[in-house]
């Protein structure tokens, strides 16, 4: 078992004939992944790579291969088009992995969502990843911009609003021969589809999934909220890292939604909130894996 | 991205929120040409974006950012000895900033001072209104000290502000059935105004009420979304790049993510995340950090040597961290353009990387 997606998961690309999707469905495909289709409006008939098919609209793909998971690599003006485009055709899973969609079009987004069973993912997120069970993880579901052979199948769930800071998580648990469930980038944005707290249900319902890392950021009361759930619902070890401990008041630290804008949005008081939760706190992103070992004790 | 206070009133004047009239100059002769424009006494302020203008003082000696005149030659008198001078206030530092604009306003008698917001809010994924009748002191205050007096409204995020709304909080807030109708109308152009230039917030403090009942919006601060900056060129151009850190105003012309501190150990990362992480660990360790550098996935050649041009021309570095996952991005482009960097300029900082 993993969350949200497995080997066996149909996924389509939008936004495959462009540069940054094309490379990105490439990898995917290198991965093991099964990349069934690409969407491009006015590029329908063409093939992706060896044998992938393009498509004009979603509901074209979807009739056609089966397809109920998308990634969303399409640039920020028409992104949150996108996204809909995916809910209309009742994808189960949308990941937007565009960053710089302007935030009123994903509030937007998220008001038009309502009542739909679509799930979705970011934006401005690495992906997710269930690793796979081959050489350096091949055969999983690789969607997004993750590096593959990072990954390790395993027990650690990982869920973070930063792509980066995910590898390191990865890379740490994969080095320590824990190796992932799956690992969910959520986004950098201030409005996104899937929280914090979604995923650790989500996690708690898992039973591959045996510890958790959570990686969250200044801004906002995500993690916070997600703590607090998990100290009385999630039966599984976890530990946290909050990055942005040094970030200046008022500043946009590189991700939309990171920015302290009031006084429980900081690094510091996240960390005692969710160390008061009963969370293990990696005081640096290099001690991530090791925090995890001693919570699983 | 900030604008100044004339900038704001502009906004203002082209969505229709009632403002006292006003205009900008960068002369004495223009700043008494707009003051004859105006009837009564005439309001002086220095443009710059820094708060305390009012109580600061110019480093020539002149006193006060924020004056009250009768006249326009009065008008023209000061602004000859605020423009082209150096204004220092408890938020520019001792440095100071040059005043190359000022504005000048109509002053309004005033009944009472309240304060007035429209935040795009991350816990509702929806604009929310907040207001107090307690307006033209920090705000922050009055929500610690006494949380009844602050009211929010959150409004639907495709229905937008209804007018029913506006009278709720116009009422809400204390104003007398005759204002009740100018109140709205000034919230309801605010929220148009918030929506349709894609900002992050809109603050005015104070929003004012005068004895002819009119209700005013005085002065304003701003914040837009950068994400949405593409679809408001006129937004954009209102960026006064004299008012920037020049390391920043540097950067942004290579497109690197970049914010300058204050710190003796400069970091270059890709990701937001871990450039952030990066920083702390500076910090965690005993240093501190010089910048938060975030040259993304994509990283070029060039945008590196560029990156690393910009962190040693900052004279408090004394060393430079690189911090690079190189999962997916290209660890020999990080290295051509350190190396490039080296070639070009004289690197006095040791650099230095994970082992």
């Amino acid at each position: 078992m993993s969350i949200l997606v497995n080997e066996d998961t149909k996924v389509l690309i939008q936004g495959i004939t462009g540069g940054f999707g094309g490379k990105h469905a490439q990898l995917s495909l290198d991965y093991g992944t099964r990349i069934v289709a690409g969407v491009t409006p006015g590029k329908g008939g063409q093939v992706f790579g060896e044998s992938t098919p393009v498509f004009d609209t979603i509901a074209e793909a979807v009739a056609e291969t089966g397809a109920t998971v998308s990634a969303v690599f399409v640039p920020p003006p028409f992104a949150g088009d996108a996204i809909l485009e995916g809910v209309d055709a009742g994808l189960d899973l949308v990941v937007a992995i565009t960053e710089g969609i302007p935030v009123a079009d994903m509030m937007r987004v998220r008001a038009g969502m309502q009542g739909s069973s679509t799930r979705l993912i970011g934006p401005n997120c690495p992906g997710v990843v269930t690793p796979g069970t081959g050489e350096d993880s091949h055969g999983g579901c690789r969607i997004g911009i993750s590096p593959g052979y990072i990954h390790r199948r395993g027990s650690v769930g990982v869920v973070s609003r930063s792509g980066t800071l995910t590898y390191e998580a990865v890379w740490q648990t994969t080095q320590l021969g824990l190796g992932q469930s799956t690992c969910v980038g959520i986004g950098g944005d201030p409005i996104n589809g899937t929280s914090h707290l979604d995923v650790l249900k989500m996690f708690e319902e898992d039973p591959e999934t045996e510890s958790i890392i959570m990686i969250g950021e200044i801004g906002g009361n995500a993690e916070v909220e997600a703590g607090r759930w998990a100290q009385e619902h999630c039966s599984k070890p976890i530990a946290a890292f909050i990055a942005g401990a040094t970030a200046p008041p008022g500043r946009r630290m590189g991700h939309a939604g990171a920015i302290v804008s009031g006084g429980d949005d900081t690094a510091q008081s996240k960390k005692e909130a969710l160390a008061d939760c009963g969370i293990a706190i990696a005081e640096t992103p290099s001690e991530m894996g090791t925090t995890l070992v001693r919570a699983i004790g | 991205m900030n604008i100044h206070e004339y900038q704001a009133k502009e906004l203002f004047q082209k969505f229709g929120v009632a403002t006292p009239s006003g205009a900008v100059a960068t002369t004495a002769e223009e700043a008494e040409a707009a003051g004859s424009e105006i009837k009564g006494k005439v309001v002086i302020k220095a443009q710059v974006h820094a708060g305390g203008r009012g109580k600061g003082s110019f480093k020539n000696g002149f006193q006060g950012g924020v004056h009250l005149v009768d006249s326009p030659s009065e008008a023209a008198e000061i602004a000859a000895k605020m423009l082209g001078e150096t204004l220092v206030t408890h938020q520019t530092g001792e440095e100071g900033k040059v005043v190359r604009k000022v504005l000048i306003a109509e002053a309004v008698e005033i009944t009472h001072e309240y304060y007035f917001s429209i935040v795009m809010d991350r816990e509702h994924s929806a604009p929310v209104i907040i207001a107090s009748r307690e307006g033209g002191v920090n705000i922050e205050e009055v929500a610690e000290q006494t949380p009844e007096k602050i009211i929010t409204e959150v409004v639907h995020p495709l229905l937008g502000l209804q007018q029913f709304q506006a009278r709720k909080l116009a009422k809400l807030l204390g104003f007398t059935t005759t204002e009740m109708r100018p109140a709205a109308k000034l919230f309801l152009a605010l929220y148009d105004l918030f929506i349709s230039c894609d900002c992050s917030m809109v603050e005015v403090n104070p929003l004012v009420s005068t004895p002819d009942g009119q209700v005013l919006a005085l002065d304003a601060k701003f914040g837009f979304d950068d994400n949405a900056l593409f679809r408001h060129p006129d937004i954009e151009a209102m960026r006064d790049l004299d008012e920037e850190d020049p390391r920043e105003v540097e950067a942004s012309n290579y497109d690197l993510n970049y914010i300058g501190l204050d710190g003796n150990i400069a970091c270059l990362v890709n990701g937001a995340g871990l450039a952030m992480a990066t920083m702390d660990i500076i910090k965690h360790y005993g240093g501190d950090p010089a910048n938060f550098l975030d040259v993304g996935g994509g990283a070029t050649e060039d945008q590196v040597t560029n990156a690393f041009r910009i962190l040693c021309g900052d004279p408090k570095v004394e060393a430079i961290l690189v911090n690079i996952f190189g999962g997916i991005m290209q660890c020999d482009i990080i290295a051509k353009g350190i190396i490039g960097a080296a070639r070009s300029i004289e690197i006095k900082v040791p650099p230095c990387g994970p082992p």
